[in-house]
């Protein structure tokens, strides 16, 4: 179990974690979800005893991390951002190492064939980490962490550089360890948070932005109803008599798809179809529906909403490849709240 | 303490740091030794030793730069830092794995002890208060590297710097004999890493020698646990 309590990290001026609290049960996966320089790994730092905190309190299975270190840190298997491998060492050779280091009672050989099997890095156990893919240097990183088999796990991307097959593995593997650990791990990617995690924390600027099941944010989003709808014909008219519908909540234009072919995205107030409605005012315009689909709100979306919609703006979002993506959509986000706001 | 010293003894290996070493020591060694006594057709080995005062100061910062800064440029540093270990186990296995080794490369003396008694009677006491000597030395100078390598992320600087501040402790003596004020020339005198180990080699042996060497080593390795903690405080 791991109690947080008003967690605060402060970087001179800058406050890279601010007041966070939160707990986590035995047998929980919880989930951190943020964008670049968010306060993740920093929390996870604190966590782990590798910074201290400037306020607040972390309890690993109620021990202060930073009034009885040891004994605390013999608790946490813990996977930081970038692995702290050995490269000149071959992988059972370090593993041996962490397992000395740990001071682990299980049986040696046992246990780390297990946990190797478990990584599947036997078959690159006698190799030296130096020349391994990044992919198989991840996985060497998991293993370390669960080496001593302890109950706490704390992994910070554990997900990052391996293959989509291995992705999925690695997800499966951290969902059969949170029956019988606690787990934290952090993400960029929230279709894994949500498909692993019991609990989800939207962390941004160092600070909570959202804290619900996954199942909860899941629902909130769901109700939200829109279609995207690509149709010949002229633009403005076609968005003005759509703005008609009854039970519309907005309708925008989106790209030229195709020469005079544009997409428009609808969405419904909740509970309301406007399916039907929209079909009519084509036939009746004489304008081609040429495709309809439905564009379910993501979590992605309540995910750019929160840590965007309210006027807020990533520092540098530029910092990271993925941000560019992130970027490109917060856009998206903005437009849609300003178009809300006009209909206001 | 046993794995983190059994992982940087066989890391001195696997980076070859062991056997430039462990060479270039036995050379000079080995030099000294035919300078001292075989040219000079002596079973006196002190003339040997004193030479290897200056060695030390070259070879020692080689054994240590890695030592922590390594450590802080692979990002290691994070695992060691989180694993259920005191700082101090961290520091001083790190540190006796460095002693360990410069303590191979010192038995070598003995081998070149036994190569004299073919020659003629070997002052075995002379040989262990000698060895001694530069044990203790040693031991003074790795804390000092051990403690600059911790300071530095990048270990060519941590050699520099070792370099130096070795240097110094060994000009200490030398700036003794220039400086006129005679209470400073005392504090010197009792600060010079030189002068006592010049009286051992001479086989002038006291205990205020020994804690004056095992002090420092303490203090140094003392220091660097303090550089871990304000770090994580920071
Ligand atoms: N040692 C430090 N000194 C000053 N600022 C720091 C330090 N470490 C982190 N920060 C700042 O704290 C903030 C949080 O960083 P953190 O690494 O926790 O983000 P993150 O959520 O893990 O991001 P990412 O998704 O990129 O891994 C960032 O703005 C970062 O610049
Ligand atoms: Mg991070």
């Amino acid at each position: 179990m791991i109690e947080v309590r008003n967690l605060t990290k402060h970087y001179g001026d800058k406050h890279a974690v601010n007041d966070i609290s939160f707990t986590v049960e035995d047998g929980e996966i919880l989930g951190f979800l943020g964008p670049n320089g968010a306060g993740k790994s920093t929390t996870m730092n604190m966590l782990t005893g590798y910074i201290s905190s400037t306020s607040g309190q972390a309890l690993i299975n109620g021990v202060d991390i930073l009034e009885n270190p040891i004994q605390a840190k013999s608790y946490i298997g813990y996977l930081p951002e970038l692995p702290p491998l050995y490269l000149d060492m071959t992988v059972k050779g370090y593993l041996n190492y962490i397992y000395d280091l740990k001071k682990c009672k299980l049986p040696r050989k046992a246990h780390l064939n297990e946990v190797m099997a478990l990584c599947k890095v036997l078959d690159v156990k006698e190799r030296i980490i130096k020349n391994l893919s990044k992919g198989y240097k991840q996985r060497v990183g998991l293993a370390q962490a669960l080496i001593g088999n302890p109950p706490v796990l704390i992994l910070d991307e554990p997900t990052v550089g391996l293959d989509p097959k291995q992705i999925l593995e690695i997800r499966t593997l951290i969902k059969k360890l949170g029956k019988n650990h606690t787990v934290i791990l952090s993400s960029h990617i929230l279709s894994e948070i949500q498909a692993v995690c019991d609990r989800i924390i939207i962390i941004n600027h160092g600070q909570i932005a959202a804290h619900d099941t996954t199942d909860n944010l899941s629902k909130n989003v769901s109700t939200d109803h829109r279609v995207i709808a690509r149709i010949a014909g002229p633009r403005e008219e076609i968005v003005k008599k759509l703005r008609n519908i009854t039970g519309i909540k907005y309708c925008r234009a989106d790209m030229e798809r195709e020469e005079g072919v544009y997409e428009y995205e609808l969405e419904a107030k909740a509970g309301q179809d406007i399916r039907y409605e929209l079909f009519e005012i084509l036939r009746e315009n004489n304008w081609p529906l040429l495709s309809l689909k439905s564009a379910e709100m993501t979590l992605e979306d309540v995910f750019l909403k929160i840590t965007m919609g309210e006027g807020l703006v990533i520092e540098q979002p530029a910092e990271q490849n993925d941000s560019d993506g992130a970027a490109a959509d917060a856009q998206t986000a903005d437009e849609t709240e300003e178009k809300k706001e006009e209909e206001a | 303490m046993g794995a983190i010293y059994r992982r940087e003894v066989g890391a001195f290996f696997t980076s070859s740091i062991a056997y430039i070493f462990l060479a270039v020591f036995w050379i000079f060694l080995g030099y000294f030794f035919y300078a001292t006594s075989l040219v000079a057709a002596t079973t006196d080995m002190s003339g040997m030793f004193q030479s290897m005062f200056l060695i030390c100061v070259i070879l020692i910062p080689v054994l240590t730069m890695r030592l922590f800064s390594e450590e802080k440029k692979q990002k290691t540093e994070q695992g060691l830092l989180t694993a259920p270990v005191s700082l101090g186990e961290i520091v001083f296995g790190k540190y006796f794995a460095a002693v360990t080794l410069y303590t191979i490369a010192l038995s070598m003396v003995f081998v070149y002890a036994v190569i004299m008694s073919g020659f003629g009677q070997v002052e075995w006491g002379i040989v262990f208060s000698n060895f001694l000597a530069l044990l203790l030395l040693g031991m003074a100078f790795i804390s000092v590297g051990v403690f600059l390598s911790a300071l530095n992320e990048n270990q060519i600087a941590a050699f520099i710097l070792t370099f130096i501040a070795l240097m110094a402790l060994y000009m200490i003596d030398v700036i003794k004999n220039l400086v006129k004020v005679e209470w400073l020339a005392d504090l010197l005198g009792v600060l010079s890493f030189y002068n006592k180990y010049y009286a051992i080699t001479c086989g002038l042996f006291n205990v205020s020698t020994v804690v004056f060497y095992l002090s420092v080593a303490f203090v140094f390795n003392y220091l660097t646990i303090r550089i871990f903690e304000r770090r994580r405080w920071s």
